[in-house]
């Protein structure tokens, strides 16, 4: 089957943009991503769109509004923080059909502050702290609190997730942030939901991202392929059944299964993986994925982060790009932002947060409800 | 709606006419796997129309928690979010109550009881009172 390559892509500097509408800022990566391969949107075969809070809006055509109406289909997708991953998979799988030869991906979101979410009741009474808490902080406060039943994982190592990824965010300039968080100040924080404070909650910013996709054939047509990295691996996962599920959103055996399937159809094992985009969405999260990634066992997780393994510099730096605790989660870009983040590492193009030497990454999203989404991306031979 | 003229917060918590209000669980016929509220086909192993009630334990063990300090307008904190493993098969999530919201007090494996009680004064859009349940330390005294 023909190998899929990521030719193009691009994300804009993620914040909030209250002035700006949700396709807006989708032109504004497409943009991007044309400009990164030289190509133009008549170029373009197929375009899908990821978008969660409107995903009502017919989204995709309306960027084609701002950037040329050629006509070609678009698919609108979500699968809440899985909806970027998703849609990029979804232009994957077409070239690999294929159907296709150049294809758009695009994710794009505007956020609110605050809490996502609300108590108001449909019928009967809130049941928000009546039954318990169904906040996301507090979602994954329990899954993390888990580990540490399970484990032993400190608070303090839960935190230190937050202190890595601001300090990575320190060097992209697209990041939200670019603020160093000691210890101290992270675990200071406001309590939101203990574990985690408000420090290891991810950032709710607007952001955009898009790639174009293209065959290996096409790419060697165009002279794209020097620049271009390939897809190793491609996979999608819901929520396999737990006997906890249906009070605890499962976050980790969909992962797990992403992964044990991404590695098989990339015919590697983590110990070759260079660098992780992983789905931070809190910091109790980063860590319970660094045993369902393989990347060691579930008990040595907390002790991972203790010894600066998954810093920039160590074994398997983590969330290099300040991850969705300080880069920000705009939750249909996110997927596609982690690609962009792996592509510019795996080009050497990534500046002063470069890992060296890298060959190859994964990028990993986590949609509650639940999707995984895992891409193993190679840099050009 | 039982004597006390409460009505229930959840579908999974029965108050009977005569009787204790109980929380019910859907129990697999094939694979035994148990679920909270009402369904007909296992998620497990997918057989069909196998389900049967049960009545679930009011005692078991802490698994997971957490404290919440910060939620949506309008919500009262600090509670403790509290997962609990009933004996005899179920996990349900509940207010754990009758301990300090401190990280400090809160011990993986505590064992706790289900206590049936007033939804915190809650009303519906019609004035109705409802019944809640809540978690609290169990000892054997």
């Amino acid at each position: 089957m023909n190998n899929v390559y990521v030719a193009g892509v691009d994300m804009i500097k993620f914040g909030r943009f209250p002035n700006r509408s949700v396709p807006d800022l989708g032109a504004d990566a497409v943009h991007g991503a044309l400009d990164d391969c030289g190509l133009n949107i008549k170029d373009m075969q197929a375009m899908y769109c990821g978008n969660l809070m409107q995903a009502n809006a017919m989204i995709g055509q309306r960027i084609l509004q701002q950037v040329g109406q050629t006509g070609i289909p678009v698919v609108n997708c979500a699968n809440a923080c899985a909806t970027g991953a998703t849609a990029f998979r979804e232009a994957w799988i077409a070239i690999k059909a294929g159907l296709y030869d150049i294809v758009l991906a695009v994710g794009v979101e505007q956020m609110g502050k605050g809490l996502l979410g609300g108590a108001q009741a449909q019928q009967g009474i809130p049941r928000e702290g009546l039954l318990g808490s169904s906040t996301m902080p507090a979602v994954f406060a329990e899954a993390g609190m888990e580990h540490s039943n399970l484990y032993g994982t400190t608070f303090e190592q839960f935190a230190r997730v937050s202190v890595k990824n601001h300090h990575h965010s320190t060097m992209n300039p697209k990041a939200m942030y670019q603020v160093e968080t000691p210890l101290e100040t992270v675990m200071n924080a406001e309590m939101i939901s203990y574990p985690n404070t408000k420090l290891m909650c991810s950032v709710n910013v607007d952001g955009a991202a898009a790639a174009v996709l293209m065959s290996e054939c096409k790419a060697k047509e165009l002279e794209l392929i020097a620049r271009s990295v390939k897809i190793r691996a491609s996979v999608l996962t819901s929520d396999p059944w737990q006997e906890r599920d249906l009070v605890m959103p499962d976050v980790n055996s969909c992962t797990q299964k992403a992964a044990t399937e991404a590695y098989e159809m990339a015919g590697l094992g983590p110990e070759d993986i260079d660098l992780i985009e992983l789905h931070d969405c809190f910091a109790t999260a980063e860590i319970l994925h660094y045993g369902n990634l393989g990347l060691c066992k579930p008990e040595d997780a907390g002790k991972l982060i203790d010894e600066g393994h998954t810093s920039l510099g160590g074994r398997i730096p983590v969330n290099v790009s300040g991850g969705l605790l300080s880069k920000g989660h705009p939750l249909g870009a996110t997927g596609i932002a982690n690609i962009y983040e792996i592509t510019t590492q795996l080009r050497g193009e990534a500046g002063t947060r470069q890992v060296e030497d890298a060959r190859l990454g994964m990028t990993h999203v986590i949609g509650l409800g639940s999707a995984c989404a895992i891409h193993i991306l190679e840099k050009s031979a | 709606m039982g004597e006390s003229g409460l009505r229930s917060a959840i579908d999974y918590l029965k108050i009977p006419d005569d009787g204790s209000p109980y929380l019910e669980g859907y129990v697999c016929g094939n694979c035994e796997a148990v679920f909270l509220g009402k369904r007909t086909t296992c998620s497990r192993c997918g057989t069909r129309d196998s389900m049967h009630t049960k009545v679930l334990a009011n005692t078991g063990t802490l698994y997971a928690f957490s404290v919440v300090y910060r939620s949506y307008p309008g919500i009262e904190v600090p509670y403790i979010s509290a997962i609990v493993d009933l004996d005899g098969g179920g996990t349900v999530k509940g207010n754990l109550i009758g301990v300090e919201p401190d990280p400090q007090n809160i011990k993986f494996g505590m064992p706790v009881q289900l206590v049936f009680a007033d939804a915190l004064g809650r009303k519906d859009q019609n004035g109705n009172l409802y019944l809640a349940y809540f978690f609290q330390p169990h000892t054997d005294s």
